[in-house]
């Protein structure tokens, strides 16, 4: 099973961007591993957020096809702490997408507040790493993470 | 109007200075991308992004960098007679005694300097 870091998209428009958001819960045990009686989300999994929703709109744009794998951070800056019971936000919009894989830069907000700015760049791996082998089935994009743009559309009422 | 060779070589250096890391100082015409300035190959894929905007130019696959070469130039992870000479041709100023001995395709990039990188954006833009 894979972990789905991001609850639903709001928006998403093909090979140009996507927002998703996530509610964060007191109930989550990975909020109190930071600081003792000060639970936080870890900038980690605000990456974490970042890549999932970016991912799916990389591999969305070639209709999953391609292996996306995160491949290169290329920056992350962070504005503020997020708390329990907040609600984020992931804005990511494609800079570049090619055969080889794609470069995307995102924003996390919560409410009005900039939480963040990240620049993250994907990789197609079966375009990328010449010679070696991957197992023939997309084992990046599975229903978990296709059924969460296909509820999106479904409630958007767009066909899929 | 087409850039000078300066102008060139100042926005490689920028470009490369944001995709590595590495200080301005670093960055050296002779410098190899792999063993002077440390780019892994996801950096390469990084680099011609951050060159296509910043000349706003389209790099086709396989056009610049070495490791971009078509899988009919590879074999096992070796270069073939015809992968040798296709990196000879794109690599004119490169010392190639280690590859010819290995035909290893993971040295490649080992090869590949900043000059290299300027003077493919000379001839692309002029």
């Amino acid at each position: 099973m894979r972990w789905i870091w991001i609850d639903k998209f709001t928006e998403f428009t093909s090979k140009t961007s996507a927002t998703a958001i996530k509610t964060v819960t007191l109930a989550e045990e990975h909020l109190h591993d930071l600081y003792p009686a000060f639970p936080i989300v870890p900038h980690s999994l605000i990456v974490e957020g970042m890549a999932q929703t970016a991912g799916i709109l990389v591999g969305e744009a070639r209709n999953f096809r391609e292996k996306v794998i995160l491949a290169k951070i290329g920056r992350a800056t962070f504005h503020r702490l997020v708390r329990p019971g907040e609600t984020i936000q992931f804005q990511a919009r494609i800079d570049q997408l090619s055969e080889h894989g794609a470069s995307v830069s995102g924003s996390v907000t919560s409410g009005e507040q900039t939480v963040a700015d990240i620049e993250l760049m994907f990789s197609h791996i079966d375009q990328n790493m010449a010679g070696l082998k991957f197992p023939e089935h997309n084992f990046v994009f599975t229903e978990q993470f296709t059924d969460l743009l296909q509820s999106y559309r479904a409630a958007a009422n767009i066909s899929i | 109007m087409a850039l000078s060779h300066d102008e060139i070589y100042a926005k490689v250096k920028e470009v490369l200075v944001d995709a590595l890391g590495v200080d301005d100082d670093e960055v050296k015409p002779e410098s190899s991308l792999k063993g002077d300035l440390g780019a892994e190959s996801i950096d390469f894929l990084d680099i011609s992004f951050r060159l296509e905007k910043s000349f706003n130019i389209k790099i086709p696959r396989g056009e610049l960098f070495p490791e971009g070469l078509d899988a009919s130039f590879v074999q096992d992870g070796k270069l073939t007679d015809a992968g040798l000479a296709e990196v000879r041709r794109r690599l004119p100023h490169a010392d190639f005694s280690e590859l010819e001995k290995t035909r290893d395709v993971s040295l490649v990039p080992n090869l590949f300097a900043v000059r290299d990188i300027v003077e493919y954006l000379e001839r692309k833009t002029a």
